[in-house]
């Protein structure tokens, strides 16, 4: 009884969330808390707290440490050199960007192939764009927990220049929120696609991550892709969100590149709200192409166990 | 359909099949009965190729660009693009073995395959030959794609050792995946996470992207429990030049190692699988499908 207390706490949450008036009204905000709260179950209770704790903290962990040998190997250990922040960094704040991307796209699939729900919940009325948000949010939660303990792990492991003081805590909350909103919106764009595979579903999500990590700069300089692949990174909104976010976090210790050096952060932002905007309208209607799209071909509720 | 029967049955009908499969013939035919959809489907479906191998490339890429971002030595893109294409294997065995029992507990398939005469071991022996067979393609195709694009040289000092280095680290690593099946055979849901779960801290662990002996002796001693560890070390000995130099232990060492791990885990995968398939059968864990 008390384990099925612990976890019915956050619907809890969620259903105090569903009684204020301004949700009662709003079929967005009851898609987005139940598809929230649903999201974490899935997320979470296939293991008690510890071994989940433990599965959230070794693979981003494991993953930063990878990097921190190959660095280490090369350079001797030579720790303070700029670079090795920038790599490190880069690499802890990229899990979002999966866990978001990747999250949402799984939600599609988990939803149709695994837990083979998906006509019952396109046959509900329910807000389909904000249910895919709220599935998207658990992903982000636990992401957001894993970049947290990666970076903690780096400042006191590996003495990264991160002080509390020194953090411009505004630049990255506000960084933060547009860089979370446009990969939202891509992760809509990559979930929505996913809607309308009848094969290859698996990898989209993944494809465009390790697509996304390899070209936005997030464990190298940009400037030592080769010129004529240099512009793809800047298609992406992740560029900017980690170049914002590493000199926010390292302030002037951050490692200056040629390819950003140009760019103060008022214009960094300015480019990362316009991809937010450009990318939040578009998914809206993307998705909405994309529902109708699967329907008229019935992938909506596809099983194909392939 | 006429190609798949004399694969299987030698050109036997169903009925002789039936009467005269016994014992050792019956495990033969079973275990192609199980890598045939594998080796098969590798073929058929070709698309699969192109995002079964862009994955492993961009990441090898990654890590090639941050060589080259801190000034790495020209063989470590080598180093980055053999275990890269060794991650084929990794994810054969932790997707398509380990956590193979559990899809196809989920998919209904395997109570026809507990139902059915053939023995399971051949059913996992069907699954890790199929397997090996199906990523070796792929595995070949991001070694041939990423040497190509970043410019990477061999010098192949034993081609016979290498050889024999290459088989038997399958062999054990595929054994390990054997004995993985079994255990994920009484798991739920924790399969599939514990597959995810053996992903970036095992790359670490056994050295994919970097040379083992950089943990320091102790911690690759351990990690040499995963077949790859020293697979991967004894390859890169004998296709780099700097390679005896950055190796951990000496390749004939790391051979007769691995022959052991491909016997013991071989062994050990029957005697797990007998055991949990009783349990399996006791506790009704065959047929349930706990989503």
């Amino acid at each position: 009884m008390s384990s099925v207390a612990k976890k019915a706490a956050p619907m809890t949450v969620a259903q105090r969330l569903l009684d204020t008036p301004l949700a009662r009204r709003s079929d967005g905000l009851r898609s987005f808390a139940v598809a929230a709260w649903l999201g974490w179950q899935i997320e979470s209770n296939w293991a008690d707290p510890f071994l989940f704790a433990v599965y959230s903290i070794a693979r981003p962990i494991a993953s930063a440490l990878i990097l921190v040998v190959m660095y280490s190997v090369i350079t001797n250990g030579a720790f303070q050199e700029p670079i090795f922040p920038y790599i490190y960094l880069g690499n802890a704040l990229y899990i979002l960007v999966g866990s978001i991307i990747v999250g949402v796209s799984w939600a599609i699939i988990d939803d149709r192939e695994h837990y083979r729900v998906a006509k019952h919940l396109y046959t509900a009325p329910i807000n389909g764009y904000s249910y895919l948000f709220g599935r998207g949010l658990a992903r982000l939660i636990i992401g957001a927990i894993s970049v947290i303990i990666t970076i903690v792990f780096g400042v006191i492991a590996f003495k990264l220049p991160i002080t509390f003081a020194s953090v411009d805590w505004g630049l990255l909350a506000i960084s933060t929120a547009l860089g979370i909103a446009s990969l939202a919106g891509l992760g809509i764009l990559v979930g929505a696609w996913t809607m309308t595979m009848a094969r290859h579903f698996w990898s989209v999500g993944e494809a465009v991550s390790a697509g996304m990590y390899l070209f936005s700069g997030a464990i190298f300089p940009l400037d030592v892709l080769p010129a004529w692949l240099r512009w793809i990174g800047f298609l992406f909104p992740a560029t900017y969100w980690l170049e914002l976010s590493r000199r926010a976090l390292l302030g002037p210790a951050a490692a200056g590149f040629e390819t950003f050096s140009a760019l103060s952060n008022g214009a960094l932002l300015a480019i990362l709200a316009a991809f937010t905007v450009v990318l939040l309208t578009g998914s809206w209607f993307f998705y909405r192409w994309a529902l109708s799209n699967a329907k008229d071909k019935g992938l909506l509720d596809m099983e194909s166990a392939y | 359909m006429a190609t798949s029967e004399a694969v299987i049955g030698g050109g036997l009908s169903s009925a002789e099949r039936a009467r005269k499969a016994r014992g050792l013939r019956l495990f033969w035919y079973a275990m192609w009965a199980r890598a045939y959809p594998r080796i098969v489907g590798a073929l058929r479906e070709r698309s699969w190729m192109f995002f079964e191998t862009l994955l492993p490339v961009l990441a090898v890429a990654g890590y090639v660009f941050i060589y080259r971002a801190i000034g790495a030595p020209a063989e470590y893109t080598g180093f980055a693009v053999l275990g890269g294409a060794m991650t084929a294997f990794w994810l054969n065995v932790l997707w398509s073995m380990a956590s193979q029992l559990y899809w196809d507990k989920d998919g209904g398939n395997l109570e026809l395959y507990v139902l059915s005469p053939a023995p399971l071991m051949s059913v996992l022996l069907g699954m890790a030959v199929g397997g090996l067979l199906m990523t070796a393609t792929r595995a070949v195709t991001i070694l041939v794609v990423c040497s190509l694009a970043f410019g990477v040289t061999y010098t192949v000092t034993s081609p016979l050792l290498l050889i024999a280095v290459f088989l038997v680290t399958m062999a054990a690593l595929y054994g390990m995946g054997m004995l993985f099946a079994s255990i994920f055979l009484v798991a739920g849901r924790e399969a599939w996470h514990l597959s995810n779960l053996l992903q970036e801290p095992i790359y670490l662990a056994s050295g994919f992207y970097f040379p083992v002996r950089a943990l320091g002796f102790w911690a690759a001693t351990a990690a040499s429990i995963i077949p790859l560890t020293l697979g991967m070390d004894a390859m890169r000995q004998l296709i780099f030049a700097s390679g005896p130099a950055l190796g951990f232990l000496s390749v004939r060492v790391e051979l007769l190692i691995l022959l052991v791990l491909a016997v013991v885990f071989i062994a050990t995968a029957s005697v797990v699988l007998a055991r949990l398939e009783v349990i399996g059968r006791r506790e009704g864990r065959i047929i349930e499908r706990r989503r």
